[in-house]
């Protein structure tokens, strides 16, 4: 078994196919959308490969130490040009093959007109603890 | 076949039993600790054996639970070398046991997560496994959590009367916080408020229980088949709750009737004044600004006076709410700059709501897609979304 997240974007991935803002879908379309992601969840919950999963707020701020006896710096929110994830889904698989059918699957989320919106999505690898063989 | 523990039962229990060997002496933290330990064996052994005492049989478990962890932890101490005096028995209480559990988990002292989660645990009867469940947060966080808190109030004396305050604003943060797990925190905050107005009176107290009987009436009506909100004037008024609704109303009138207004018993006007609408379009929103208008003299919340815009909007006109708003806002709603938590949440869905009903439907479409890259969670955002993607519909179509 190995975890992998799926790193969905607000920003910074490549332009999706049936690229249309969620706000000029139909309320219908949103609605066939949403269906659809929890659908996706609840089955990999069923085949006991689902972990976790959260959306996030637009919205964030770099923040970094500023030295002995002062306040954090923080610069942002985000300048229009950065990555910005909008959520993740952790799933536990067997296989690579089976992340990248799972992390298809997701992309072809319905979208505006009903079609999928072919986005893309970022598959990464959790690192492992070590194993206790190693021979 | 055995019976099933009535975990209700066990759990009504729990402040009694733990405010018994608090005045037997035993320290807080570790009288808690035993009264968890003497839980989980009530459910391991009751159904097989119920006992005819239920009170009697916790006390006599949680006491023998105490002394064994306190022997234990006496021998340890003492092969440390830190000999320590066996606890005295502590003054006899002044208040009742159960009020001082309440004062106690939310002390001041205590952050707000803390104390709903020692209120929770102490007073409510929860595992730390239920309350972390609840919270989304792993076991092990929320028992480091509560352990905390403990050592926090091991000080605090259990024989002074506390702030009632403190406790009504943790109950408030345990109702609003909804419910995810098996264990539906908005019906366990009106249990532990209704505990409170039992051992407490005090108008606020009665205040806060109307205002949660009055919002969780509402429940059934406030979510679709699909799990996406319903706000308040599409809901289903059929779906609401006409028997607590009666028992808000009523116990709000007698709060009301002692002429010591609180925040909470303004609130809960405002919700009887919604429960008393056969229909949203004859919601009493005079009224309702009334008591907004109430509740700024009392708080002088920046959301309190976000809603009263929004009544001002019914009451007098969208014009005049969307006034109302620049007054709060300044100059425009939307994104603030310096980042996340600065801005008035909901500012801008406020604003979008007004502009639709002004006729401006393009200002409202961007103002809802606004609002829902501002929104504080996933429902509200998806319904923020489906308003801009309507009028948008709308516009083209």
């Amino acid at each position: 078994m190995a975890k992998y997240l799926l790193l969905k974007h607000y920003r910074g991935a490549p332009a999706a196919v049936n690229d249309v803002p969620m706000d000029q879908w139909t309320p219908e379309e949103i609605s066939a959308h949403v269906t659809y992601m929890d659908d996706f969840a609840e089955r990999l919950k069923e085949t006991g490969e689902y972990v976790d999963s959260h959306a996030l707020s637009p919205e964030g701020t770099f923040v970094r130490y500023d030295g002995e006896g002062r306040p954090p710096v923080t610069d942002g929110p985000f300048a229009e040009t950065k990555d910005v994830i909008a959520g993740w889904m952790e799933i536990d698989v067997d296989t690579y093959e089976r992340a990248l059918e799972l992390a298809g699957e997701l992309s072809a989320a319905p979208g505006a007109g009903g079609e999928p919106i072919h986005e893309w999505l970022e598959l990464r690898p959790f690192l492992s603890t070590a194993p206790t063989i190693t021979e | 076949m055995s019976s099933p523990v009535d975990e209700a039962l066990l759990r009504s229990l729990t402040p009694g039993v733990l405010g018994i060997l608090v005045r037997r002496g035993a320290d807080f933290a570790a009288a808690e600790d035993a009264v968890q330990d003497a839980l989980v064996e009530a459910v391991r052994g009751w159904p097989e054996d119920p006992p005819r005492d239920p009170k009697g049989w916790l006390v006599t478990v949680a006491w023998r639970k105490f002394l064994d962890a306190t022997r234990a932890d006496t021998a340890r101490r003492r092969r440390e070398g830190l000999v320590e005096e066996e606890p005295r028995p502590g003054p006899a209480p002044a208040v009742d046991d159960t009020l001082q559990l309440y004062f106690l988990c939310a002390h001041p002292s205590l952050t707000p997560s803390s104390a709903v989660a020692l209120t929770l645990r102490a007073v409510g009867g929860l595992t730390t496994r239920q309350i972390a469940q609840a919270y989304l947060v792993p076991e092990a966080t929320m028992a480091q959590r509560i352990s905390r808190a403990k050592r926090t109030v091991s000080g605090v004396r259990f024989d002074r009367p506390g702030d009632v305050a403190t406790v009504l604003r943790v109950l408030y943060l345990v109702f609003n916080e909804g419910y995810s797990g098996d264990v539906d925190l908005a019906a366990e905050a009106i249990r532990l408020t209704r505990r409170l107005a039992a051992v407490i009176d005090h108008p606020e107290v009665a205040g806060l229980l109307a205002l949660m009987l009055l919002h969780h009436a509402r429940r059934a009506g406030r979510t679709a088949p699909d799990g996406s909100l319903v706000p308040l004037a599409e809901q289903d008024r059929g779906r609401w709750d006409t028997e607590l609704i009666a028992e808000g109303v009523e116990i709000l009138q007698a709060a009301l009737a002692r002429d010591r207004l609180g925040e909470y018993q303004a609130q809960a006007a405002v919700a009887a004044l919604h429960a008393d609408a056969p229909t949203a379009e004859e919601t009493d929103w005079v009224q309702i600004v009334e008591w907004y208008d109430e509740l700024a003299r009392l708080t002088d919340s920046p959301v309190v006076r976000l809603n009263r815009a929004v009544a001002v909007g019914e009451a007098d006109g969208p014009r005049a709410g969307l006034a109302a708003l620049a007054d709060l806002t300044g100059s425009s709603p939307g994104p603030a700059a310096g980042g996340h938590g600065r801005r008035l949440p909901r500012a801008t869905a406020a604003a979008a709501y007004l502009h639709e009903r002004a006729g401006d439907l393009a200002t409202a479409a961007r103002l809802y897609a606004d609002a829902a890259r501002e929104a504080p969670n996933l429902p509200e955002r998806d319904y923020l979304t489906r308003q801009a993607a309507r009028l948008n519909t709308r516009r083209r179509g």
